[in-house]
């Protein structure tokens, strides 16, 4: 009991001093989880980090919940997962009920006018920085554009949902399994 | 019934959404203009709350558009909904630890979808600079922040409440 309550309480902290999620959150833990209650070693942490990006869902939320299953089980990994997102439950709660009375106002108003050049300014440079990844030093990259393109030309001129658009995106990466070489397989993914 | 519908469909963004908090974003976007629970504008700035309060940005954003739709009760039935898939997947995964992340297939998967969340990703994108940038002068605010963004990097916060600022002092 006394380790659940201890699991929580590092969870809860975490999830109220990070801001933004994914790595943002690694310092925090590892403050935390490695150098404090000692639960894991740092290679571990990293571990953790790694699988959650590649599982679905948000990392945050992965994460916790494999360092609380290796912990203390099913018990523990419930409990962690509940402590990262009850701060986010609480003061987005709270934000919302506030908004709703005030965003009415002129001045609040304005400010989200400013607010939304902002994160659309901050999205597009994600965008950049996504697609300098995507598309250098990857040696599919070839496959990859032809995904993009092929994802792209479906949003525009289709209704495709974004969940169809994940399930096309993988069974294409598996063409050239499928199909042997890497020039035929392109060849086959233009057919398509 | 809607908090059932809530919990449906963001059980179904955290099986899909693979990649982090914003790769949400493209789901989310899908959801208002399925169901009309909040318009563009509004999930815009629901974003911007969301990147400039404490918490991962996924879940802030799950409480906020379940919020906006059904109340505190939505807020919750969604944020348990988008947690879920996380939890089971990695409790059935957790003993074969390193070895998923380190399988080739698992690494073909993951890989192959990037470009599609990037498609993606750039379609909201330019859904949300439509509402957004709507004359010459936010187009020249917007300019501006992406460019200064682009050489000093900042946090996040820092950008939203300078945007804000701008916002009131300009009357935008």
């Amino acid at each position: 009991m006394k380790i659940l309550w201890k699991l929580f309480v590092s969870f809860f902290k975490t999830g109220l001093f990070t801001f933004g999620g994914g790595y943002a959150m690694l310092p925090l833990l590892k403050a935390e989880v490695v150098e404090k209650q000692k639960w894991a070693t740092e290679d571990e942490l990293l571990d953790y980090f790694s699988i959650g990006q590649c599982t679905p869902g948000i990392i945050a939320v992965n994460v916790s919940t494999f360092c609380g299953y290796k912990l203390k089980g099913v018990i523990g990994a419930i409990t962690a997962t509940t402590a990262i997102i009850l701060p986010s439950l609480i003061i987005i709660t709270l934000i919302a009920a506030v908004l709703e009375k005030y965003m009415h106002l002129p001045i609040v108003a304005s400010a989200f006018a400013g607010i939304r050049l902002g994160v659309t300014a901050l999205l597009i440079n994600l965008i950049f920085d996504m697609g300098q990844k995507i598309f250098t030093q990857n040696p599919h990259w070839r496959l990859h554009a032809v995904i993009f393109v092929i994802a792209f030309a479906l949003l525009m001129f289709g209704d495709v949902s974004a969940v169809l658009i994940v399930i096309m995106a993988a069974v294409f990466g598996f063409i050239p399994e499928l199909f042997g070489k890497k020039i035929p397989f392109i060849k086959g993914g233009n057919k398509k | 019934m809607i908090y059932w519908l809530l919990f449906y469909e963001f059980f179904k963004i955290g099986l899909f959404a693979i990649g982090g908090g914003a790769v949400t974003i493209p789901f989310l976007f899908d959801l208002g203009e399925k169901y009309h629970w909040f318009t563009t504008e509004q999930l815009v700035n629901m974003i911007a709350v969301s990147e400039s309060t404490p918490g991962p940005l996924g879940v802030n954003m799950a409480t906020f558009t379940g919020y906006q739709t059904a109340g505190v009760l939505g807020g919750i039935v969604a944020t348990f909904g988008l947690t879920l898939p996380s939890v089971i997947i990695i409790i059935l995964i957790a003993k074969l630890l390193k070895r998923f992340a380190d399988n080739p297939r698992v690494q073909t998967l993951l890989s192959s979808i990037r470009p599609g969340v990037l498609a993606l990703i750039i379609f909201a994108g330019w859904q949300i600079a439509r509402i957004s940038v709507t004359n010459w002068l936010s187009a020249a605010i917007f300019a501006g922040i992406l460019l200064a963004n682009r050489f000093f990097k900042s946090s996040p916060i820092f950008y939203i409440l300078l945007s804000a600022i701008i916002g009131i002092v300009l009357q935008l």
